[in-house]
Order: C-alpha cells, then structure tokens, then sequence
C-alpha cells in the first residue's frame, strides 16, 4: 500500500468537467465518478478547480550564494504553497549559474528538496558580465541538461555577444530568455519615467529601453532563426513590438509577470521600497496593455520572477534598496483577480498561461500536460470562491518582501501535488522531511 | 505641522502661515538679544547624509536662535558603504532623544521614509533629498520675494500674479521642485527655462509654463523674477550640453541679458553660484541681486519650520 496515493472528489477541470481524480504511482490512474481505492486518502474536491501543476518560467531562488533570502528548498516550499510544481531558476547565483557544476548543484538540491522541479537556467555571458559566452555547451549537456539560458538581471546589451548567443543555443535547441534593457538608457533608473519620476527626483525608467532591446532582439532572432524568448514585458510599447514580430511569424514568446498585471506606479510615491521592482511598476495604460496581450495571445505566459531579499535590502531609503518582489505564493491569485475575474480569460486559458506554454517554451518535461488518465500526477487544486487579506502567513519562503501585504486577493491553492505525492494539503506546506522523502522514494521508483 | 516634507503638501493658509511667523522670526534677528527661549530643552539634530555647510549652519544658527540644543551628525558619504543604514541612524539618534531631526540625504524621499517608518518618534525636516525637494529654500525664496515686492506688508500675503522664471538644470534641481509647488500654491505664474535634456521628461507633471530660449522667455514672459540654478559641474561630462561656453552663452544670466530685464525683476540664485556659467558677476552683485538677502532670510524661515513643527504642534 502507498501512503501517497489521493482521491480528489468531485474536482472541476478548467473546461468545466466534474470528476473524481485517482492519483497513484506518480501518474492520475483514473478519472470519473464514485472512484475508490482502499489505500487512497480522500481529499473532497467539490468546487474546487483541478489544473495541471503550475510551471513558472522565472524565479530566482538564491542558492548559491545568496541564502539570506532563500534556498532552493525554501524557494522550492514557496512554490508548492503557491500552487507550482516546477519551477526555472535564474542564474543570477554567487557563483553564477555559468558552468555545469552550478546548474547541476542546484538541479540537485531541488530533486532532493522534492517540492518541485527545479531547472536550472544557465547564464548566457561568464558572470553575467555580458562580454564572453559561458559554458553553454556545457551546461546543455551537464545531467542538468540545460535549455534556458539568461543573464536576467541584467540584458545581453552587446548586439553581437546576443547574436552569436541566439545562434550557438539554437545548435541544441534552447531558447534565450531576454532581460530586455538598455544599460546606457536605464543608468541611475529608479522608476518608470513619465511625470511621476519628475515629481518625485527617482531617476526614470524610460520604456523606450525595453521596446528598443525587444525589436532590436525579435529582428536579430528572426535574422540568424533562433527561438527568443522575452523576459517580464512590462510596457505598451513592448506589447505592439512582440505583436508586430508574432505577425510576421518570428519564433519569439513572451512573459507577464502578476505585478505588472496588477500594480502601477502611483505605489511608489509613498518611496516604499516593497514597489521596487526591475522593470518597474509602469502606467495603467500599460498595465491595461499587457492584460490585452496575455487575453489575445500575444504574451505567452505568465512567469512570477519571484525575486526574494531580506528586510535590510528593503527596509531602507529608495535608491538603495533591492530589485524585486516575491511572487510564487501569490501569482494564481493575481491572475486570477486581474484576468479572469475581470472576464479576460477563462480557466483553460490560466492552464495554458501558467501550465502548458511555460513548460512548453522551457521544456520541462513532465508538466504541463492536461489532467487525463496517465498524466503525471502534477496537480493543483484550488478554490476561486473565497477571498482573504494577503498576509506574511500566506508566505511560504524566507522573504516577505511581497506586494500584495494587506491586500484583497481571491482564491486559495489547497492542495498540490508532485510527483505523484501531496506538496500541500488543506492550504499547508507540508514538513519537508516528510516531502523529502517521498521525493526519494519516487525518484527510486522512476529508476 | 509634524513634519516638513514636501511644499508639495502645504496649502495656501499654511505656506502664508509659515511665511509670516519667519517675519516674526526676522523681527527677533533685530533685537539686542536675537534668541527666543522658545525651544529649550529641544533637541534638534541635523543629520547631513551629504555636504552642505550652508545648508547646515542656517539650519544650526536657526535652531539656536530658538535655544534649541543642537546635534551636528555628519554621515557623509554612502551610508550603505559605511555599514550604517538610514534605520541604524535614525534609532541611534531616537535613543539619544532627538525631538527634531533635520535631515539632508542624496537618495531622494529618504525624509519620507524616515517620518513615516516608525523608527523614530521626532519631526523630521526635509533639508534637501536627492533630486526631489528642498522645501526650506523654497520657503525662503517665496520669503524674500514677499518681503522685496511687498516690503512692510508682505504679512498676510501671496504672490498672486508674481511671474517667476526658473531657468537652468531643472532635472536635477530640488530647488526647482520645491518652487515649483510653493509658488503656485501661493499664487505665482512659474515658467522653466532649460534645455531639453535638463529638463525632467514627463515637466508636465508640474503644470508649469516651459521654455528652452532663455531670450525667448525673457521677452514673452517680463519675469518679475529671474532664479538662476546652479550647474552641477558633473553635468559637464555627461552629454547634458557641449560645454560650459555654450550653456553661459544661451543659459546664463549675463550682464547683457541683466540690463534687458525690466527694471523691478528680482535676481535670485539658491547659492553656490558658479560666476560666470549659470549668473554673471554683474548679475549676481547687481542691486537687483537677492543672493545674501535669501542666505539672511534662510535663518528666519528655519526658525518659523523649527517652531511649527517642534513646538506648536503641542500648543495648537
């Protein structure tokens, strides 16, 4: 007998279909009505919506390096609570993620943490310094086997170090993800630029310095026939760019993320640093332009960019406080406050924004696959129906440096599964040993 | 008045307010004994995040004159590098019992974030933040221009009508800001006069006339004032104008743009001038010159802040 195996009872698929879900041997062994097995534990599903576990193409997790903010397995516990069963880790460690052995270090220490799939995104440039191409081949072909590779936090700027990126990652089928900056025009960037960064002295943030990057980048990746992919649009501008380029049938997708869906920049003339974010927060224009675009296709997904950072790095004046805001254990919530409940989209349309794309564009394997019999067991399942305060208890990670504190959010993840096994149960993260060692069991299993 | 932030947050009753208890506060200066006990036992401190001696020693003098006991805490310097942040500061000087903290800061609403963060209890006086505001030049700017046009019976006033040319590095100026706000608040037609590229994208926000001819403006305007912006000598270097010969030539205040001026227009410069680029000699030691008048009428508007933020907000 499995302690692992599930009964989800009258669970509601995003197409709207009711079913019983059996979850067994890390794969949904059966659909339909009054199912029953002796040895499963009955979770009563009725309302609850079912989705493929959620896949979130941009976090950044802070091991190596940086564990003052968050591990792996903290990171990992975060994205359980919010709903994810895999997530792609930015390279942006000390050391950076630029060789086989980080990637493979960070692979590992999220297979033996279990709470989700970690894959690692390997840097493009040595150190993230935008000069000289990392050990690209290397990672591809470490036990990581990497196929995303980013400088996020910073932008490949140099058009011929993009160039010969795009093409040498296309040898094995990759695809670049994009920080989309123009370092020049962004110096001293503190805001997004327009007449609030006036009034308030915060050096501006001027959108022309993603737009620019993007259409430079969409024509190059068209040039030399490389997948681009386009990290955290957070302009208009970027969205009539990305649109003009998909028209043309170039090979490029791009990414949301839940704040730019749902915040502006009006939050920062309180110069709370909880609103500092890279890109920043821009106009509500923009914020209605890129609901448009992820409704009509022309962003792909929506990826968190979870950027974790301890109280000091926030608790201080603006210009020197960090870049960033934790997203994994509120992002369904806001897509749902933003997209759906707003009419913009409907649930299938959540499964593939947050499910089925992003594992598709990163190429995890095993996720995003619609729920049906023999689907690996990766599985949220959420309640729309309620609505609370979002507090430091919905948390799941080291840092509390979100956004959505003291806010109405809707929605609740209460339960997700991985691998076959419960990540959370009843809204709770469950004891990491526990999850750790069901996680060694499936991986002994799955040998 | 907790705190002085922003000119931005003061209405029109309160800015006249302020104004004309500094009057008061200059009618003290008069006396044999230029001191009013009416903040003994306050501690004021003038936490400096950045060099500003004049700045400084106004707020000091001010403070003095008011019996106050003053802190100088000088943090030059990149407080982060130093290992120190603005919290650590703030709680080291809340543990000393500062009621008032006078701070200048190169990060721009640090004031904002030291009033409102619930690490220290003390007003705080925003004394120049970054490139956003510096409410009390703005304050003594509005003074002195009260106190030439009006004389004797400036009390109770604005500046209703008073056109005021703001010409130079609007950009990087908290002066202009702080003006900005004040002055319309009070009534003021305001009008900057830059180069695009020293003007902030999105001036727009400041519902402010602008031009980018200074001879231009000069004549369309017939400003009652001409406030001059200092050059920061950094801008030099970084591709804001070719060169200081150019910017002098169709920025400055030279002499013969001095003697185009109609014969009342007040010039006015925040100080430290830089002769020669941004205000000619002949200019700046002109008659017409306000320069030492608004350094002498700092120290009043300091004291008028110092008292309404420091004492009457128990009295009231």
């Amino acid at each position: 007998m499995s302690t692992t195996d599930h009964i989800l009872k009258g669970a509601t698929l995003s197409d709207g279909r009711t079913t019983d879900i059996l979850i067994g041997g890390g794969v949904v062994k059966a659909l339909g009505t009054n199912l029953t097995e002796a040895a499963a534990t009955v979770i009563d599903a009725d309302g609850l919506l079912a989705l493929p576990g959620l896949v979130d193409l941009h976090t950044h997790l802070r091991e190596p390096g940086f564990e003052g903010s968050e591990t792996v397995l903290t990171g990992s516990r975060a994205a359980a609570k919010g709903g994810f069963t895999a997530v792609n880790a930015m390279a942006n460690s000390s050391p950076v993620a630029d060789t086989a052995g980080v990637v493979e270090q960070v692979q590992a220490l999220g297979d033996r943490a279990g709470f989700v799939t970690v894959r690692p995104i390997g840097a493009v440039s040595q150190g993230l310094a935008g000069t000289h191409l990392s050990e690209i081949g290397a990672m591809a072909n470490s036990r990581a086997r990497v196929r995303v590779f980013s400088d996020d936090g910073s932008c490949v700027a140099d058009p011929l170090l993009m160039r010969r990126a795009l093409e040498y990652i296309k040898g094995f089928g990759g695809v670049l993800a994009q920080h989309a900056q123009e370092p020049r025009l962004t110096e001293g960037a503190q805001m997004n630029e327009g007449e609030l960064s006036a009034t308030l002295g915060l050096g501006g943030w001027p959108a022309v310095a993603e737009e620019a990057i993007i259409a430079r980048d969409v024509l190059l990746a068209h040039h030399v026939g490389a997948r681009l992919h386009i990290c955290h649009v957070s302009t208009a501008g970027s969205v009539e760019v990305v649109r003009w380029a998909k028209s043309r049938g170039f090979e490029v997708t791009a990414e949301v993320t839940p704040h730019h869906l749902l915040l502006t920049e009006d939050l920062v003339s309180t110069y709370d640093a909880r609103y500092k974010v890279n890109p920043p927060l821009r106009r509500s224009e923009d914020v209605e332009a890129l609901r448009a675009a992820l409704a009509d296709g022309t962003i792909d997904i929506v990826a968190t960019d979870h950027a974790p950072h301890t109280m000091e790095a926030k608790s201080c004046e603006w210009d020197n406080a960090a870049n960033g805001m934790v997203g994994l254990e509120s992002a369904l919530s806001v897509v749902q406050k933003t997209m759906v409940d707003t009419g913009l989209i409907d649930w299938t349309d959540v499964e593939r924004v947050l499910s089925a794309a992003p594992a598709r564009i990163g190429q995890v394997a095993g996720h995003g696959i619609p729920i049906g019999v023999g689907s690996p067991a990766e599985i949220t399942l959420y309640d729309r129906s309620v609505t609370s305060t979002f507090s430091v208890g919905d948390l799941a990670g080291k840092s509390i440096n979100s956004p959505y504190l003291e806010r109405e959010l809707p929605g609740r993840v209460v339960a997700t599964f991985h691998a076959g096994y419960a990540t959370v149960l009843d809204g709770a993260v469950l004891d990491s040993d526990l999850v750790a060692a069901n996680a060694s069991a499936a991986q002994t299993a799955a040998k | 008045m907790k705190h002085l932030l922003s000119t931005a947050d003061l209405g029109l009753d309160e800015a006249i307010r302020i104004l004309d208890i500094a009057e008061d506060m200059a009618d003290v200066s008069t006396r044999e004994v230029r001191k009013l006990p009416t903040l003994r036992g306050i501690t004021v401190v003038n936490l400096f995040f950045e060099d500003s001696t004049r700045t400084r020693i106004s707020f000091e003098a001010a403070a003095k004159r008011l019996s106050a006991d003053v802190i100088n805490f000088s943090a030059k310097g990149s407080s982060v590098s130093k290992g120190e942040s603005l919290k650590d500061t703030a709680q080291t000087l809340a543990a000393m019992g500062a009621d008032g903290i006078v701070i200048r800061h190169p990060a721009s609403g640090a004031p904002r974030v030291l009033a409102h963060s619930g690490w220290v209890e003390a007003g705080v006086v925003n004394a120049g933040d970054g490139t956003h505001e510096h409410p009390t030049q703005a304050l003594l700017d509005a003074f002195t221009m009260r106190r030439r046009f009006h004389g004797a019976a400036a009390r109770g006033r604005d500046l209703a009508g008073t056109r005021v040319l703001i010409v130079g590095d609007v950009l990087h100026s908290r002066v202009a800001r702080s003006n900005a706000w004040l002055l319309k608040t009070l009534g003021a037609e305001v009008t900057f006069v830059a180069p695009p590229t020293l003007l902030p994208n999105g001036v727009a926000a400041f519902g402010v006339d602008v031009y980018y001819d200074l001879d231009e403006a000069l004549a369309r305007v017939q400003p009652d004032v001409v406030m001059m912006l200092r050059i920061q000598q950094e801008r030099m270097n970084a591709a804001f104008f070719p060169n200081g010969r150019e910017y002098a030539r169709s920025w400055g205040l030279s002499a013969t743009r001095l003697h185009g001026l109609p014969e009342r227009t007040l010039v006015m410069h925040p100080g430290p001038m830089n002769r020669g680029l941004e205000i000619s000699d002949e200019a700046a030691d002109s008659p017409r010159s306000t320069v030492l008048e608004q350094v002498t009428n700092g120290v009043s508007v300091r004291m008028a802040v110092l008292y309404l933020t420091l004492a009457a907000g128990e009295t009231n």
